[in-house]
């Protein structure tokens, strides 16, 4: 019941700030954008122009879902601290894990609404336009799903965050920090290990396992594994084949926990 | 009134509170019973926030106790008991003020008159509108409102006057009055001394981390034995004269102040108006809570 308290104010709140429209415009703009620069390459591929329009989104989900869900988190604890509304709230019977709870079940629903409607859309439009089948409407709905995944953990990584840093603009610079390290930095040093390693040890057996434990990189994976498709239209089939199926969507879901556990812990520490 | 016989709301036992090194509460004793409002006083530093804080739970305290109707700060049933008003009180700017007190309604669990509690505090016009939108006075009688809610049986008002304008101070102290007669324990940190004189059972002075005095008014007056003051205002260039005749001193071209002991006050009194014309105008000053609280964080000074 105080979890739906705060949930529903937290609504009202994402609601009257407009961040769910201008979260569900921004989504909509880049799939729509994506989508259509994306269809040209149909024809050769012999697959239909949906598919390669959750290609794009996969794509561009990578970097917009962690950075709308940190946009969003990055404020949740030290923005009312600042404000001076923390230790008041703190002081009525909620625990912190359900102000957290609250919090976060909110900001998960304004991200779903966001990417629900624009993959959605893209997506409808892509089909209608260039076909689909069954399987490139999966893939749709698991582009949707991780992305709403991928954004929970990047919510719960933001409290945290914002637990920690001692004021919001702290908090706002550690987050773009957060998300450059986890969608560009990691990727790269990745990417120079293998250059480096060439196709030793590392490469074999252990690189796979490096870059599925990034929530970022097990998305990809995860909706490259599960169609041949997006695979072959992404061009990065290698590294999902090297990992058992169950591997990005543990990584997937264990974050989102991980990650809450890790901002209850932080927020346990905060004195108002 | 007597208190005695009541069970004590709020129970602080020998609390120390270190920050850091520096230590911001020396051994606090304070007990708030059912029904008393007590004034905790002090400038800013004192530790009156910080002491606040503790009693919520908001901040972990190094040695001795406190008790909110016997149980641990911060737990579930002393939350429940308790409402606080914070220091300049905030709200998420984008949230009503009917929407915000509905919130903490939902929060204790309790189906609340929340229209009637805004009108209560004042907010009746204003209830729809954005908290962003509300002037200080305004958010503070917000913080007023959700004081009210779940009839708490201690509640906590930090500067609780900061930000209202006399007639709002006024509804404060009535709707304070009113929480005290239906058995809440309040106690008002405050650094504006003549305003909580009147409207508080007792009094507690914290000076730099240490309770220096804690009574009555009456009591704090009599042991202090502080003089009262005279004000003598002479006639033309007298005031050198009257100066001499009274023992008393110059305060300005035509003033001269006389301290006395209360008893001897109209003695005093006979004195001056002896001197005849040259005395135009005479005010009275009976030592007030600033005098008071003067004296009691001298005392401890020494």
């Amino acid at each position: 019941m105080r979890i739906l308290a705060i949930f529903r104010a937290e609504m009202l709140i994402l609601r009257r700030n407009l961040w769910i429209f201008m979260a569900t415009l921004i989504m909509l703009a880049f799939a729509l954008a994506l989508s259509f620069a994306g269809s040209a390459p149909t024809g050769t591929l012999g697959v239909d122009m949906l598919t390669i329009s959750v290609a794009s989104m996969t794509t561009l989900s990578v970097y917009l879902a962690p950075l709308l869900a940190l946009m969003m988190g990055f404020d949740a604890i030290s923005g009312d601290r600042d404000r001076g509304s923390l230790a008041l709230l703190l002081t009525y019977p909620a625990g912190r894990g359900e102000i957290l709870a609250g919090k976060f079940l909110a900001h998960l629903t304004a991200l779903s609404i966001a990417m629900g409607i624009g993959f959605g859309t893209a997506g409808a439009i892509a089909a209608w336009f260039g076909g689909a089948g069954s399987e490139s409407l999966a893939a749709l709905l698991r582009l949707v799903l991780t992305s709403i995944l991928l954004g929970a953990a990047f919510l719960v990584l933001g409290y945290a965050i914002s637990a920690l840093a001692g004021s919001t603009t702290a908090a706002a610079g550690l987050s773009a920090g957060l998300w450059l390290v986890f969608v560009v930095l990691y990727d790269l040093a990745l990417l120079g290990a293998v250059v480096m390693d060439g196709d030793g040890a590392f490469t074999q057996s252990i690189f796979p396992w490096v870059m599925v434990a990034n929530p970022a990189d097990a998305f990809r994976l995860w909706n490259i594994a599960a169609s041949d498709a997006i695979a072959l239209s992404s061009g990065m089939a290698g590294a999902a084949s090297a990992l058992p199926v169950w591997a990005a969507p543990l990584s997937l879901l264990g974050w989102p926990l991980i990650g809450f556990v890790l901002a209850r812990a932080a927020f346990r520490k905060v004195e108002p | 009134m007597d208190n005695t016989d009541r069970n004590p709301v709020l129970e602080i036992k020998s609390l120390d509170k270190f920050r850091g090194k520096t230590q911001v509460l020396h051994g606090i004793d304070l007990c708030v019973r059912a029904g008393e409002r007590l004034a905790l006083l002090g400038h800013n530093g004192a530790g009156k926030s910080t002491l606040i804080k503790a009693v919520l739970g908001l901040i972990q305290t190094e040695g001795g106790s406190i008790r909110i109707c016997g149980a641990q700060p911060g737990s579930a049933s002393a939350r429940a008991d308790t409402a606080f008003l914070p220091e300049a009180v905030s709200f998420h700017p984008a949230l009503t003020g009917r929407e915000q007190l509905a919130t903490f309604a939902r929060l204790i669990g309790e189906k609340a008159d929340v229209p009637g509690l805004l009108q209560r505090v004042g907010l009746g016009e204003a209830m729809d509108r954005r908290v962003g939108a509300y002037s200080k006075g305004m958010r503070q009688r917000l913080g007023l409102a959700q004081v009210l809610l779940g009839r708490p049986k201690l509640a906590l008002l930090d500067e609780p006057t900061s930000g209202l304008d006399p007639i709002s101070r006024q509804d404060l102290y009535a709707i304070i009055d009113e929480l005290a007669g239906n058995g809440t324990a309040v106690l008002i940190a405050s650094h504006a001394l003549t305003e909580v004189e009147a409207r508080t059972d007792r009094i507690a002075i914290l000076r730099k981390g240490v309770k220096v005095a804690d009574d009555t008014l009456a009591d704090l007056s009599t042991k202090a034995g502080l003089p009262v003051k005279l004000r003598v205002k002479a006639q033309g260039i007298q005031a050198d004269h009257i100066a001499q005749q009274t023992g008393g001193r110059r305060v300005n071209g035509a003033s001269v102040e006389i301290l006395c002991a209360p008893q001897d006050k109209m003695t005093e009194l006979r004195r001056i108006a002896a001197l005849g014309d040259v005395v135009v105008d005479i005010d009275m000053v009976p030592p007030r809570l600033e005098d008071l609280y003067r004296h009691y964080s001298q005392q401890e000074q020494s």
